[in-house]
């Protein structure tokens, strides 16, 4: 700073004394519209801060004379979206699931909260996208161990499967043909050949020996063609899904001691419009009849 | 003052002529109140060319929502209309959708160019004649002007004790800009919803807050800057001056005054002629400053505060027919001939002599220069014209080939196949449809590059069809789920790169997305 005061020769504003590459400052007075509207922004602040949440203290923070807080008001959108949810929950306690599927609005909004159901309850063992996994059926494909319709799969995902404290629980077991010596394992060697010819996978062989066996054995509940049952919970076998998957060696694994999925009743858990959603999220996916 | 021996009783005691620095008396203000400013009303041409402008700019604003486009049945009939709710731009017969945007930024390219172009040729043209704070200004001022007087009547009134009469006009005033206030937030709103019946809306108190924040929040606004802050806003919130004024060169013509032959100013010109003192055509009548909206002083030179409104032209032009002098002593001039009449009225001397520019008849030597409309083409300006109608007619050639109808597709994440019974494999896709014309079409969709591909949309218990006929509503996007299969023995590799082709079934337009068909490996 020099000491001396400066006067600009063009504008006649005092400089600050302040120059750079012979260009100086000069020391231009604020407008004082400018300042007020400073002081209107301190104003603004104070009466913020007092009317709003603002200043955090140890275990709280001050909650200003408004009272608004951000969680409140979510909460409140929560509440109106559920009351805006009332009528459609309450159209789907009276509908039949047959006219579900078949009225637009309501089953996009099922589904939706099908979908949302899912993710929560379903997913961990169908996974995320419903795509299954080993001993897990997937649900976007056309084979259904008991039924395809939206109604069988109401029935399924309501009682379980194998699920013993449900007593309408979908139930079916396969004999052990090789822990329980019914077959031996030539035998089973053999069916299984036959059973991998049926889904046409690799090393499958269709023998006299195995055809005669499938028949005598397995046909009761899979069907002489290998179709399977829904009502008896047999699955397919004439086709490319096999649950445990395909091929010669699993085959013989699963006639040999066979392995069972359990799914539980979920009426226990969630209430019928709910499981009524699920069902029609489920019939869907891709594979719904 | 040193040493002031008579009032110093004592001996030996000197008295110092020193001053505190921060003394009152050597303090500057750190805030500058603002001055008023009382512009006199202006008459001339430039002074009709602003009413003119003032009036089509404020016509184009009040009138646009009003106007009306037939674009069918289906789709709003307001000319210009920014639908935020349905995500639209509709423009006379130009619909812009959101993923069309670039359109805008085009534009706003181009108002960028338009700007140099304008600013290059005629200096702050803009801040002058269209700027909405100088038109507004401009309207309130007028309104001023009709209630409580001209200048003088206005510089006596402000300073007037508080009477009926003064309390009346003020109110009046100010009733009238809150007017013109509303109106202005008022019109605003109308270009975002149909106007008719956001009017009845807004009159029956039933139109949405937002509606009625908006015009709140522009009504103060214009009313505050338009009557109160003025000059301000230019001189200390406006970009534009300190921008604009990077823009110009020695060619571009813009307000000035010619002080080679207006210097040296003589209040008393005849009297001072007959004494034979040298004298310019400039009588310093100061009615360039006193219509000045600014408050400014044009024969300062060149500055930051002026807008180039060219209202000190009429004045001074006025004036200078008066006392029959050539008009022109304020006037549209480019820095490159000023600087050349300036070394002519200088001559061999050192300082302005007007004899140097006038024959001994009185008329101007030839060799002056008068700008004219010339100064506007040279590189520069053909450069800017020329990229302004590149980007101009580009982005109409663009917009008149655009694509109206769009398909976009979403393969499923999640499972990214199915494998079905039959052996045959599903993916599941998300397929957005986009009919952006104003009709309902019927489209179909069929596969390209995957052989033995078919279609199933989701919900149906139809049969996988190789091509799908969808209608699609007017204006909107159709959402379609559906699954395509195809047997992955016919895959050529895994994953397969194939198209998903949507025609318009009366042939006008096709649309084609990328998709990948996922398969076991």
């Amino acid at each position: 700073m020099s000491d001396k005061r400066e006067i600009d020769e063009i504008t006649g504003t005092e400089t600050t004394g302040h120059e750079w590459d012979g260009i100086k400052e000069l020391n231009t007075p604020l407008p004082r519209w400018w300042l007020w509207t400073f002081y209107a922004c301190i104003i603004w602040a104070v009466g913020y801060m007092i009317a709003m949440p603002a200043i955090p203290l140890i275990n709280s923070f001050t909650p200003g004379i408004l009272g608004y807080s951000s969680r409140a008001s979510v909460d409140n959108d929560i509440v109106r979206a559920k009351e805006g949810q009332v009528e459609f929950f309450e159209r789907i306690s009276a509908t039949e699931l047959g006219e579900i599927i078949k009225d637009e609005e309501l089953a996009r909004f099922a589904r939706a909260g099908g979908s949302a159901a899912f993710k929560l309850n379903c997913s961990q063992c169908h996974g995320s996208g419903a795509q299954g996994s080993l001993g897990y059926p997937n649900l976007n494909d056309d084979e259904w161990l008991w039924g395809g319709t939206v109604e069988e799969i109401f029935t399924t995902i309501n009682h379980g499967v194998r699920y013993e404290a449900d007593f309408d629980t979908r139930f079916s077991e396969m004999s052990a043909f090789g822990a329980d010596d019914i077959l031996t394992n030539e035998e089973i060697h053999s069916v299984a050949q036959y059973t991998a010819f049926l889904g046409g996978f690799e090393g499958g062989e269709k023998t006299t020996q195995g055809e005669e066996l499938f028949l005598d054995n397995c046909s009761g509940c899979h069907a002489e063609t290998g179709a399977g049952d829904i009502y008896l919970g047999a699955p397919a076998l004439n086709n490319a899904i096999f649950q445990y998957a395909g091929s010669l060696e699993t085959i013989t694994a699963q006639i040999d001691t066979p392995q069972h999925g359990v799914m539980p009743a979920w009426s226990e858990k969630l209430d019928n419009v709910t499981v009524k959603q699920l069902a029609v999220y489920v019939h869907s996916l891709g594979g719904g009849q | 003052m040193l040493d002031d021996k008579d009032t110093n009783s004592q001996k030996g005691i000197d008295r110092f002529d020193v001053e505190a620095v921060n003394s009152a008396k050597v303090r500057e203000p750190l805030y500058a109140a603002r001055k008023k400013i009382f512009p006199k009303r202006a008459k001339g041409s430039f002074r009709r060319l602003k009413w003119i402008l003032m009036f089509l700019t404020l016509a184009v604003y009040y009138i646009t929502p009003w106007l009306k486009w037939d674009r069918g049945e289906y789709v709003t009939d307001q000319a210009v209309l920014i639908d935020l709710a349905n995500r639209r731009f509709f423009f006379f017969w130009i619909e812009i959708w959101p993923q069309e945007f670039y359109y805008i930024a085009g534009l706003l390219v181009m108002a960028g160019i338009g700007l140099f172009l304008i600013t290059s040729t005629v200096g702050r043209a803009w801040c002058g004649y269209t700027c909405p704070q100088t038109v507004w200004v401009d309207l309130f001022m007028a309104v001023e002007r009709a209630i409580e007087g001209e200048r003088n009547a206005r510089i006596k009134l402000d300073a007037a004790p508080w009477s009926l009469s003064k309390i009346v006009k003020r109110i009046s005033k100010h009733i009238v800009w809150l007017l013109v206030a509303i109106s202005t937030g008022g019109a605003w709103v109308f270009y975002f919803a149909d106007a008719p019946q956001l009017a009845r809306d807004l009159v029956n108190f039933e139109a949405a807050p937002a509606a009625y924040i908006t015009i709140a929040v522009l009504t103060a606004f214009t009313y505050i800057f338009g009557g109160f802050m003025r000059e301000q806003v230019c001189t200390y919130m406006c970009p534009w001056p300190r921008i604009q004024a990077a823009m110009l060169d020695e060619h571009s013509a813009t307000v000035t005054y010619n002080d080679w032959r207006g210097e040296p100013r003589n209040r008393h010109m005849k009297k001072a002629i007959a004494e034979g003192k040298i004298v310019g055509d400039c009588i310093e009548c100061n009615a360039c400053v006193v219509v000045c909206p600014m408050g400014i002083d044009i024969r300062d030179g060149n500055q930051l505060e002026c807008i180039t409104c060219a209202l000190c032209i009429d004045a001074c032009d006025d004036v200078m027919g008066k006392i029959g002098r050539e008009k022109g002593l304020i006037s549209y001039t480019t820095l490159n001939d000023y600087n050349d009449n300036v070394a002519v009225a200088v001559g061999d001397g050192d300082t302005y002599n007007p004899k140097n520019i006038r024959t001994k008849d009185g008329n101007f030597v030839s060799t002056l220069k008068h700008s004219n409309w010339k100064t506007i083409i040279r590189p520069r300006t053909i450069l800017y014209a020329g990229v302004l109608a590149a980007i101009g007619f580009g982005m109409l050639y663009v917009l008149n080939t655009r694509d109206r109808l769009a398909v976009n597709l979403l393969h499923d994440r999640n499972p990214l196949f199915v494998l079905l019974s039959d052996g045959s494999v599903s993916n599941g896709f998300d397929v957005k449809i986009l009919n952006m014309t104003p009709e309902p079409r019927t489209v179909t969709m069929s596969l390209e590059g995957l052989d033995g591909g078919t279609i199933r949309l989701a919900g149906h218990q139809s049969d996988p069809l190789e091509t799908l006929t969808i209608e699609i509503d007017p204006d909107q996007v159709q959402p379609v789920r559906l699954y395509i299969h195809a047997d992955p023995d016919d895959l050529l590799s895994v994953p397969q790169t194939f198209y998903v082709v949507v025609s318009d079934v009366d042939g006008s337009e096709t649309a084609t997305a990328k998709a990948i068909f996922e398969a076991p490996k």
